[in-house]
């Protein structure tokens, strides 16, 4: 995050941040009791709980793949990918189907939320003691009244060949 | 109309259209050397055409555009409206040609001198030839000029400006416009003088109507007909959940209008397919060039024949191949034929065929690329499989040459002296063959040094679209492509087939060989449970990837399906052991397995299928052995058995049908008198119904023998195990597992044909035949059939004793001798007598089960005058009596 006006962040990506105006437009998930945000633009579905198809060898974070509607989309595992433990409950969950470069990936979170516009003001770049995991794919935060939303970067989240040489 | 004609004339209507903007484009931009080359191509490529199509009078009035355009692009004239309007005129000519072309597919009558003349006037001049010219009228017209003036600053900025007399150059300079009004107003005077060229033109031949060929094609994006096509895939799915949806409601009132959907549906599916599907001939076009400018090169005299040229498949499958198959093309025309002198030698015809062959067969595409050179060289091939360290010398004797032949699959490894050209480099028949492999297909190799080698290609016709297995395994369930799967074999400790350990790895045994056996749930990583349950049952796929086989473990097996193969998402393109996934008819998604895949993380990689030709010729030679045989009751519960070979028919008889004279039972059969003969004399045929009767033929001759019941018909390896004294029995035999006895079926024979027909002793001196054969079945199964036809026969068990016989004198007029015989073989045996002063002229026959042309052709070398398959009666006592007779 190297930009210097925080409230034009990550001008360069493709994400819904830089529409300008005075809000913007997230569908928000909660994961356990952190509440994260979409852009509104690169969410294609939401979905309840789905038949998943687990894919052998492929990267944990990869749950496997759905059907939906004819298409097929490889379901992520936002949990795994953010470093976080596995759900407690049997709760089934719910995905946030997103489209990158023409594929469609859904994103399992534990809930969805409504349509949250929040002001252009009440953004915050990732504080610096924030989880190394989570800043990548993080965009930064909104402070909302009672919560804090945290954006997710959808290109760094699925951005799996990038991730494993950040590790190795 | 000629498919070559109607296509050349949609696309030269095309470049025309093309080449009148252009052309337009040029006048404005007269110093844009894009326009200009492309303008040059378009005209050079109809002109190229319409000589390779034999329009004579076409080609005439485009090669002498095309040498207008030459010189402009040259710098040697420069863009006037004349020319452009002189070029603009021969394309109307060709177009009012073109029109002509279509209507009657012939050129028509009449020549285009005047053009032609003035086109070639203005190559060499630049100047339009001043009288009778028509066109002379729009140049001095009010608009032409104008454009002229226009056009000249441009002109004159041009290194070597010819001098232009109508065109004044001073105004011209002075009244340099901007660029926007100039083009508009070019566009004006360069219409203006287009209309009024043509106008002129005598032969109205801006008329020429927009060509009905053309309009009856359009050109599609590629892209388009792949989306539609994964559109009417999805609908397929689609339509495949519906049907399951309501397949259990007998009364729904969707069936009817499902059926409907159903059928428009798969009519839809065909005909989206038939616009992906492009005849292969259009991935040979460029062959007979290839070919012949490598028959000059390397001095050869070459006919390439192409057959099947019209087979379509899949657009996609087309582009894949066409490199291999230009590559085996070359191959086969610079390798496997023999120059003109090295054809004469081996008194062949100095031209060499190199012949392609494409049809369709069962939802594959079979492309045959033979020639008929010097074959395949084994001990070359050798020599750099040594050197290559590919195998060892030990492992090199062992091999067949077949086995030996894989080997120019390998990467890196050509046999060619020298590199040529065009092949020789050693990249080639292993790239081939991934490549091939790649899109599930396979290749085979047949060659007979000597004679050519042959190339078998067989591709699945589409890639969209594939039939695949569903299993599953580790609760999961996977599809693998059909194409590579060979047979399934279900195993489990108590049946024939179960699994076997060395070491922890799995082997099964199948049809005496060991195949390596993968555990799929392993290698998925699905293992959770021990692995103790596997051996317990199991199913296992046998798959092939290219001739490795190998067998995967799975847990259970499903059905096959068709199943629409989609690629992965790109983070898991790096799993190599999927090629897909694909969502089933139930909408689940599932995913396809690769065999190449697993074979590849089972090791196989680095030996790329030599393991498995070794196991796969190991088969071959155990199974060489087996025989059929047909197993039957006759007179109590023994089981008897005959080679089914001998065997002619199999009737029932009906029991009142059967006569009696002189005591013996006969029936009338097929218009004939046949004498029943049973097991043995106490044997008690049925008193009513019919009797299964197993019928003998010997040339004229028939005979019944009456069973009591066919049991079944089984190959196996025949392996005599006791010799029995009994008359009527060969011996006991292990068939199917059981002990059986062997009938002689020549002492049948001998029974009905010397009660009923009397020996022939009398028809004067019996030849004498020699008979060698190591398997006391053969002899005791062939000396009395050979004596019932009138030989004298003595046989011996092996090449050595039948040369003692030799050395003490004995004499006969045929030698019948196996091939394989312990000691001595049979080619040995008859390369032996060649020489020899006593035998040298006895013909020898050979027995054999190989009976490819490649043994026959080794036979024929080793000296035997002639070649009999094992089992072929009819046809062994047919030779031995036209050997006879030659002699």
């Amino acid at each position: 995050m190297s930009d210097k006006n925080a409230l034009v962040p990550s001008s360069d990506r493709q994400t819904a941040l830089d529409l300008g105006g005075s809000t913007k437009d997230f569908v928000t998930a909660t994961i356990g009791k952190q509440m994260f945000g979409i852009p509104v633009l690169t969410v294609q579905d939401v979905l309840g709980p789905q038949r998943i198809t687990r894919i052998p060898l492929a990267p944990p974070e990869v749950a496997g793949s759905l059907n939906l509607r004819g298409r097929i989309v490889t379901a992520i595992d936002v949990r795994k990918r953010l470093g976080l433990r596995n759900k407690e409950d049997e709760d089934p969950g719910m995905s946030i189907v997103v489209d990158l470069g023409g594929e469609l990936y859904s994103l399992m979170v534990d809930q969805v939320g409504e349509v949250l516009s929040v002001p252009q003001n009440a953004f915050e770049r990732n504080p610096a003691t924030l989880d190394p995991r989570w800043r990548e794919f993080s965009d930064g935060i909104f402070r909302l009244e009672k919560t804090l939303l945290v954006i997710l970067d959808v290109t760094r989240l699925l951005d799996f060949a990038g991730s494993v040489k950040q590790a190795g | 109309m000629d498919d070559l004609l109607s296509e050349f004339l949609t696309e030269t209507s095309e470049s025309l259209s093309t080449l009148d903007v252009e052309l337009v484009k040029l006048e404005q931009n007269p110093n844009d050397p894009d326009i200009l080359s492309n303008i040059f191509r378009l005209v050079h490529t109809i002109k190229g055409t319409c000589g390779f199509l034999g329009l004579p009078r076409l080609e005439a009035v485009a090669h002498a555009g095309e040498n207008v355009l030459g010189k402009i692009r040259d710098g040697e004239l420069i863009v006037t409206p004349d020319a452009v309007t002189l070029v603009l005129e021969s394309i109307d000519t060709i177009k009012y040609l073109l029109s002509e072309l279509e209507t009657n597919e012939t050129e028509p009558e009449g020549n285009d001198a005047d053009l032609i003349a003035r086109l070639n006037y203005f190559a060499d001049t630049g100047n339009l030839p001043a009288a009778g010219d028509t066109l002379a009228t729009p140049a001095e017209s009010a608009p032409a000029p104008r454009a002229k003036i226009f056009l000249e600053p441009e002109v004159a900025a041009e290194p070597e400006p010819e001098p232009k007399p109508e065109a004044p150059k001073a105004p011209a300079a002075a009244a340099k416009p901007p660029s926007a009004p100039k083009s508009q107003a070019v566009q004006a005077a360069v219409d203006a003088a287009h209309d009024a060229g043509a106008k002129a033109d005598p032969h109205h031949r801006n008329e020429a109507k927009e060509s009905t060929v053309a309009a009856q094609t359009i050109r599609v994006n590629v892209e388009l007909l792949e989306n539609l096509m994964t559109l009417v895939s999805e609908l397929v799915l689609t339509r495949n959940q519906l049907l399951q949806m309501v397949r259990g409601k007998d009364d729904s009132e969707f069936t009817v209008p499902l059926q409907r959907l159903s059928h428009i549906t798969t009519d839809l599916q065909e005909g989206v397919m038939k616009t992906r599907m492009q005849p292969i001939g259009n991935a040979w076009a460029k062959l007979p060039r290839i070919v012949r400018d490598l028959a000059l090169e390397m001095g050869k005299k070459i006919d390439l024949q192409m057959i099947g040229a019209d087979t379509e498949l899949d657009r996609q499958v087309l582009e894949l191949i066409k490199d291999p198959l230009t590559h085996m093309v070359r191959n086969s025309a610079d390798h496997g034929l023999e120059d003109i002198q090295g054809r004469r030698d081996v008194g062949k015809p100095e031209t060499g065929t190199v012949t392609l062959n494409a049809y369709h067969e069962g939802g594959h595409i079979i492309i045959e690329i033979s020639d008929d050179g010097r074959g395949l060289n084994v001990p070359r091939i050798k020599e750099k499989a040594l050197s290559n360290g590919l195998v060892s010398e030990g492992e090199l004797e062992s091999m067949s040459d077949q086995q030996i032949h894989q080997f120019i699959f390998k990467a890196g490894f050509s046999t060619a002296e020298k590199v040529t050209s065009v092949s020789g480099r050693g990249v080639g028949m292993d790239v081939v063959r991934t490549n091939i492999e790649k899109i599930g297909g396979t290749v085979e190799l047949k060659s007979v040094e000597g004679r050519g080698s042959s190339f078998i290609i067989k591709i699945p016709l589409t890639l969209a679209i594939v039939s695949a297995l569903i299993v599953e395994s580790g609760g999961e369930r996977f599809a693998i492509p059909q194409i590579s799967v060979l047979e399934l074999v279900r195993a489990s400790s108590n049946s024939e087939h179960c699994i076997e350990r060395i070491h922890d790895t799995p082997v099964l045994r199948l049809r005496n060989r060991l195949l390596p056996l993968v555990t799929l749930k392993k290698i998925l990583g699905l293992d959770e449970a021990d692995e103790s349950d596997v051996d317990e049952e199991a199913f296992i796929v046998v798959a092939q990837v290219g001739t490795y086989s190998f067998g995967i473990i799975v847990d259970r097996v499903f059905d096959t399906e068709e199943i629409v193969v989609k690629p992965v998402a790109p983070i898991l393109r790096d799993l190599s052991l999927f090629s897909g996934n694909t969502i089933l008819g139930d909408g689940s998604v599932i995913m396809i397995l690769d065999p190449n895949g697993i074979a590849t993380r089972t090791g196989e990689i680095t030996v790329g299928g030599q393991q498995g030709v070794e196991s796969k010729a190991k088969s071959e030679s155990s199974d060489r052995e087996t025989t059929s045989m047909l197993v039957f009751r006759a007179g109590g519960n023994e089981i008897r058995a005959v080679p089914l070979a001998l065997v002619a028919r199999l009737e029932e008889i009906d029991v009142e049908s059967i006569e009696y004279s002189n005591g013996r039972p006969l029936v009338q059969y097929r218009g004939k008198l046949m004498p029943l003969v049973f097991i043995d004399n106490a044997y008690q045929m049925k008193t009513e119904g019919r009797q299964p009767t197993l019928v003998f033929q010997d040339r004229e001759r028939t005979m019944g023998l009456v069973v009591d019941e066919i049991v079944d018909i089984v190959d196996d390896v025949l392996n005599v195990e006791l010799t029995a004294d009994r008359d009527g029995l060969v011996g006991s035999a292990v068939v199917d597992g059981k002990a059986t006895d062997l009938i002689d079926a020549g002492y049948y024979l001998e029974l009905a044909f010397s009660d009923w027909f009397g020996k022939e002793e009398a028809t004067g001196e019996k030849k004498k035949v020699l008979l060698v054969d190591d398997s006391p079945f053969f002899r005791n199964l062939l000396t009395p059939m050979l004596s019932v036809s009138g030989f004298k026969v003595t046989s011996v068990e092996s090449a050595e004793q039948a040369i003692e016989l030799k050395n003490s004198g004995a004499l006969f007029d045929a030698i019948i001798s196996d091939i394989e015989m312990p000691g001595m073989n049979g080619f040995e045996f008859a390369e032996s007598l060649q020489k020899d002063e006593a035998w040298g002229e006895i013909p020898i026959i050979a027995l054999s089960s190989h009976t490819s042309e490649e043994d026959f052709e080794r036979g024929r070398r080793a000296g035997f005058s002639d070649y009999v398959a094992k089992f072929d009666r009819e046809a062994l006592v047919s030779t031995l009596i036209q050997t006879l007779a030659a002699v």
